[in-house]
């Protein structure tokens, strides 16, 4: 049944540090790579190597431009660039679940992962209408919905070392940008991450209440004065010419005529 | 959104064809024999044939029939449930009336309800969605009934009652073009709330995550044709309803001028409805066009 569970007894999921990702795509091509060759099936590609090409990916990395307001103290403040990876966020209250017509989409009581039964799914696509952070994509030569999994094929894998029991993207991540962990228990690492960082929920006017967590960047730097010690050094050292050739650059300005492009004093 | 051929071949010869089902159930016309055959028959082409349409855009249509099973949570299973039972009744109930020449009031009722009920259902799939904000409005079922019957009623051959559907379907129309075009900016969704940043400042989508396409932009992004929405606005609301109105106010003598005409004023409401259906899709904006910088 596609009914959402009243509750689960655990919130797996991903916290995304804002301040710390770099934007390298790694846990794009982790999350692809894992999720092609096991849960489900393979994450095809259309037209690969030819002039449009195009694919599924359950992971993706969006880059914003974010321009601080003016304030008194920072009338000209430097934008900033923030890489923003988006995958599933396996929500509390989510849409796509009670859409599926099939009863493929489901929550899962224990973890709370969101998955799809692949067996089940039409491919009708009403789910990927209903979730507002575009985390399903139809794969167009299955026929069916891809969709983060969490990897919950690595988290429980007692064949895998313990160390790789998380989800490919978090185990990828050179930056250390991605967190795992249950954030319904709040003593977890990454609730308290959460809860020091200030971490935010996505669209939560949706009322989706996402599981997953993101971090906001921090407030850069601001240097009080200039301390570049080769500032000095770099300084122009003419403002102009002075003497025979200011003399000279100023006479010839008098000539009647159009001067060239380059003026060869550079005074003007 | 990306108004798929199929949907909009869906949404629009269905609706007709429960509309006209539903004044078959209600008994008017109260025909029997051949011309009931022939009133069913159009009825059935037009309903059946737009949910086999609907079936085309299904990634795995041969599990279509596990779309019965979650009618306690999903619109979709909802509607799939209602239109079967719709037409089991009312094919019931034509049975009844082509060849037994009876008029089984009870069930042409009954199928009179599903019928509207399935209009009702398929509405529902589309209101139901936040992340659309311009049809996550109290309007958008309003829309999808008026239409339906309305055209029901001119595809029935009610003359007079149809001139007054078609007013209120049309001004409906209106309306919903109306408060639809404040809907996204009322939702409250910007990219700011999006992405959880800016603060004060403003959030510019710099880079998309891809250089290609990918599904989320060919389904959800779709501005082709926007351009012209202002124009084909005004030729949905002519040929939907304007000039049927003026087909049926038309004063004819011969019958045959007569037919003429309600043939031309229903060929006219499907066109008009095809295009109305048609920019209910391609102005429809899904909030993941935030993340793309795009709308």
């Amino acid at each position: 049944m596609t009914e959402l569970p009243a509750s689960t007894n655990r919130k797996m999921g991903l916290v995304i540090d804002l301040d710390t990702c770099v934007g390298c795509h790694a846990c794009v091509i982790s999350c692809k790579g894992w999720n092609t060759e096991n849960y489900g099936a393979p994450l095809s590609d259309q037209d690969a190597y030819g002039a449009d090409p195009s694919g599924t990916f359950l992971n993706r990395v969006h880059s914003f431009e974010v321009q601080p307001a003016a304030t008194p103290s920072q009338p000209d403040p430097a934008a900033q660039l923030i890489h923003f990876p988006k995958s599933c966020l396996h929500c509390e209250d989510a849409p796509c679940v009670t859409v599926c017509p099939t009863g493929a989409s489901y929550k899962r009581v224990e973890d709370g992962i969101v998955l799809v039964n692949e067996d089940n799914c039409i491919g009708c696509g009403l789910c990927a209408w209903s979730c507002p952070y575009g985390a399903r994509e139809l794969d167009l030569a299955e026929g069916v919905m891809k969709k983060c999994t969490l990897c919950v094929d690595r988290i429980y894998n007692e064949n895998l070392p313990e160390v790789d029991r998380v989800p490919s993207c978090v185990r990828t991540c050179p930056a250390g940008a991605r967190h795992f962990g249950d954030l319904g228990d709040p003593e977890s690492q990454v609730s308290q991450l959460v809860a020091e960082r200030g971490g935010v929920d996505l669209m939560p006017e949706m009322g989706t209440k996402p599981v997953n967590k993101y971090l906001p960047p921090r407030p850069k730097d601001q240097l009080d004065e200039q301390i570049d010690v080769l500032a000095p050094l770099l300084a122009p050292v003419t403002q102009g010419p002075g003497g025979f050739l200011g003399w000279l650059d100023k006479a010839l300005d008098k000539l009647p005529g159009h001067a060239s492009g380059q003026s060869s004093g550079g005074s003007t | 959104m990306h108004p798929a051929p199929s949907v909009i071949l869906f949404t629009t010869l269905s609706g007709l064809g429960f509309g006209l089902l539903t004044f078959l159930g209600l008994g008017y016309p109260g025909v029997t024999g051949w011309v009931a055959f022939v009133f069913y028959a159009i009825a059935y082409a037009l309903a059946v044939g737009g949910l086999l349409a609907s079936t085309f855009h299904l990634g795995r249509p041969e599990r279509a029939l596990k779309a019965f099973s979650q009618w306690r949570s999903s619109w979709l299973s909802r509607e799939g449930l209602c239109a079967v039972a719709a037409l089991l009744i009312m094919g019931l109930f034509a049975i009844g009336a082509i060849f037994l020449e009876r008029d089984w009031r009870l069930l042409g009722l009954l199928g009179a309800g599903l019928s509207l009920a399935t209009v009702f259902t398929t509405s529902m799939i589309y209101t139901q969605l936040k992340t659309i904000p311009r049809w996550n409005m109290a309007l958008t079922p309003v829309v999808f009934l008026s239409f339906s019957i309305s055209g029901g009623a001119l595809l029935a051959g009610q003359e007079s009652l149809s001139i007054w559907l078609l007013l209120a379907a049309g001004t409906v129309q209106l309306a919903y073009w109306a408060k639809g075009d404040k809907a996204f900016a009322a939702s409250g969704t910007t990219i700011k709330t999006a992405t959880g940043l800016g603060g004060e400042g403003t959030v510019r989508a710099f880079e998309p995550p891809h250089t290609g396409s990918n599904y989320l932009l060919r389904e959800f992004v779709y501005v082709v044709g926007r351009k012209h929405a202002q124009k084909l606005r005004v030729i949905a609301l002519l040929l939907g309803f304007g000039l049927p109105i003026v087909f049926l106010v038309l004063p004819v003598e011969s019958s045959l001028v007569k037919h003429l005409m309600a043939a031309f004023a229903v060929l006219s409401h499907m066109v008009g409805a095809a295009v109305s259906r048609w920019l209910f899709f391609a102005q429809a904006e899904h909030v993941v066009g935030l993340y793309y910088g795009k709308r």
